[in-house]
């Protein structure tokens, strides 16, 4: 378990020195705050509540599925790539450790650019009467970290399949819009199978948490997701020895 | 420390190491020789819990290989070939991490002190991806010894090293080998004979030999050489010494240089010297030759001659194959 903390922290403090990392935050930050200011000035105009949710939240999860495979691709395949990985793995450290600890340390540096994008709720705070509605933000930002969770793990797992970064992006995207899109022919079937579809398609998952409602089987989908691609990256690390 | 039996380990259809089987005792330095490709890093991932081997068995540290892997791992300190580091950290930051993924405690003073050990502490804020090839084979060795490993495995560890870094890193390793049970490869027969106190050579996967150095070079061809020089011509002293016993052909190469070979076993140049002196010759050089054991060397890792010429064409391209992917 200690070991877990140990990975995390050398991770986390890679993002910061990643020139990749920073385009990432950079692309989320300057898009969020262009849509931001622009509905903002629209609301100003026309009238209307500030909505963080829609205004920010809604396109964070469109962007997560664009630009997090960015993040992840490199993760295990530059350690095959340069051969650190030799080191780790006859270091006493267990698969999943590495894992969990390349996972949670992702995860910390998304958590850094959605705090940043609580600026944009305190703002909405500011000039909103009597205040925005705090409980559903907080729910809404319970379901981002889930939802960027089950994409870094999808996009971690990508990356013990190639020594090559550039697939490890592209196989991850794939899947990321394989479960964006997976519903679109489904839509309006109304039978088992649509329903089946429809409860795969990721981002309908996030669209509960936006309300303020957490839902079961939202929650469960997530979960889900994460601990099988999670447990999938630490068999494939695994596998490779054997090979 | 050390005890493998039957190791083999194939890579699909290639059999990169076939029932190896061997031991290196505590306190010992053992010399892995073999030219490339031979099986030297495949059977150091497989010591230091890299990799499982496909076939055989093998204790290190005390534990199993196959089940017991995590323990062996904990015991055993690794210099990789490439010295593969994360050239984004500091030494100081990467010594720091490793140290602490395998819990040391008291960690800061422990890593402080093997950068004095090692000679990097004055590096400890620079970069590994600004070291020369030298200081980052030292971060790998420091590495290795964060922990006080049992056995420590050192693939090439000279490798790729100007004349001065080797003799350091050679330095650096005789110390190591007084308290440690080490096992070093290496494709130049010179620095096993150096380092090594057991030499292992291998080739295509196979052990060809196995010994010290000075009974592999005596046991081989005929025993050893040994070159001497006396003052003037020298006249009359190669018969003198053709009947001492356990010599072979006594050879007068110019006027006082003489070329002896010497049968298996016995050491002979105490008995030459008092010849030479006591017949009143003025000695001026008395030495064995050390490329006897680079003899042995070429002529048990030779014959590629005689195997089929695909296998032997194909090895240096697999290889690079093989170390792309590792
Ligand atoms: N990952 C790998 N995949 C396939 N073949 C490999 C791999 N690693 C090594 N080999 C092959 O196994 C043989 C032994 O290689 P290696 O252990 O690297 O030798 P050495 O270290 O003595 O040069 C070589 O023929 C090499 O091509
Ligand atoms: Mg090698």
């Amino acid at each position: 378990m200690r070991n877990i903390w140990t990975v995390f922290k050398r991770e986390f403090g890679y993002y910061f020195v990643s020139p990749v990392a920073y385009l990432v935050m950079f692309m989320f930050l300057v898009t969020l705050g262009l849509i931001f200011s622009y509905q903002l000035g629209a609301a100003a105009q026309f009238g209307g509540a500030p909505d963080v949710a829609g205004w920010v939240l809604g396109p964070f999860v469109t962007l997560a599925l664009f630009l997090t495979e960015l993040l992840t691709m490199r993760l295990i395949s530059e350690e095959h790539r340069t051969g650190t990985m030799e080191l780790i793995m006859t270091a006493p450290v267990r698969e999943w450790e590495l894992v969990a600890g390349k996972w949670l340390a992702a995860l910390g540096y998304y958590g850094v650019i959605l705090l940043v994008t609580l600026i944009y709720a305190l703002i909405a705070n500011s000039v909103t009467q009597p205040g925005i509605d705090i409980a559903t933000l907080a729910v809404s930002y319970l379901g981002i970290v889930l939802f960027v969770g089950a994409l870094l793990a999808i996009g971690l797992f990508t990356s013990t399949l190639f020594s090559n970064q550039i697939a490890a992006a592209f196989a991850a995207l794939a899947i990321y819009l394989g479960l964006w899109l997976i519903s679109l022919p489904f839509q309006d079937r109304a039978d088992t199978v649509g329903d089946v579809f429809n409860y795969l398609n990721i981002s309908s998952h996030y669209d509960n948490f936006s309300t303020g409602v957490i839902a079961l089987s939202d929650v469960t989908y997530f979960v889900t997701l994460i601990l099988f691609f999670l447990f999938a990256a630490s068999q494939m690390i695994e596998s490779r020895r054997w090979r | 420390m050390i005890e493998v039996k039957g190791l083999t380990k194939r890579y699909g259809e290639r059999t990169a190491i076939d029932q190896l089987t061997f031991h290196a005792n505590k306190g010992e330095v053992v010399g892995f020789l073999g030219p490339n490709g031979a099986g030297k890093t495949t059977t150091m991932r497989i010591l230091t819990g890299y990799m499982p081997p496909s076939e055989g068995e093998g204790k290190v540290a005390g534990f199993d290989l196959l089940t017991q892997g995590l323990e062996v791992r904990k015991r055993v300190g690794y210099l990789p070939e490439s010295v593969p580091l994360y050239p984004e950290m500091t030494v100081m930051q990467y010594l720091d991490f490793m140290a602490e993924l395998r819990q040391i405690p008291n960690r800061q003073d422990r890593v402080d002190e093997v950068m004095e050990m090692i000679r990097i502490a004055d590096r400890a804020d620079s970069y590994i991806g600004n070291l020369s090839k030298g200081l980052r084979q030292r971060v790998g060795l420091a590495q290795a010894l964060l922990h006080k490993p049992e056995v420590l495995i050192m693939d090439e560890p000279m490798d790729g090293l100007d004349p001065q870094q080797q003799i350091e890193v050679k330095r650096l390793i005789r110390e190591i080998g007084k308290e440690h049970t080490v096992m070093l490869s290496t494709h130049i027969l010179a620095h096993a004979q150096e380092l090594a106190d057991r030499v292992i050579i291998i080739k295509g996967g196979k052990i060809v030999a196995e010994d010290t150095p000075e009974r592999l070079s005596a046991q081989r061809a005929g025993g050893g050489r040994i070159y001497l020089e006396v003052a003037g011509d020298g006249a009359g002293l190669a018969e003198q010494l053709g009947r001492l016993p356990g010599l072979g052909q006594v050879r007068a190469v110019s006027d006082g240089n003489f070329e002896i070979d010497t049968l298996p076993g016995a050491d002979v140049r105490g008995a030459i010297a008092q010849t030479v002196v006591n017949g009143g010759w003025q000695l001026l050089e008395l030495r064995r030759d050390a490329a006897t054991l680079e003899q042995v060397f070429i002529e048990l890792t030779a014959g590629e001659v005689e195997a089929p010429a695909g296998a032997a064409a194909a090895e240096p391209v697999a290889e690079e194959e093989g170390d792309a992917h590792a």
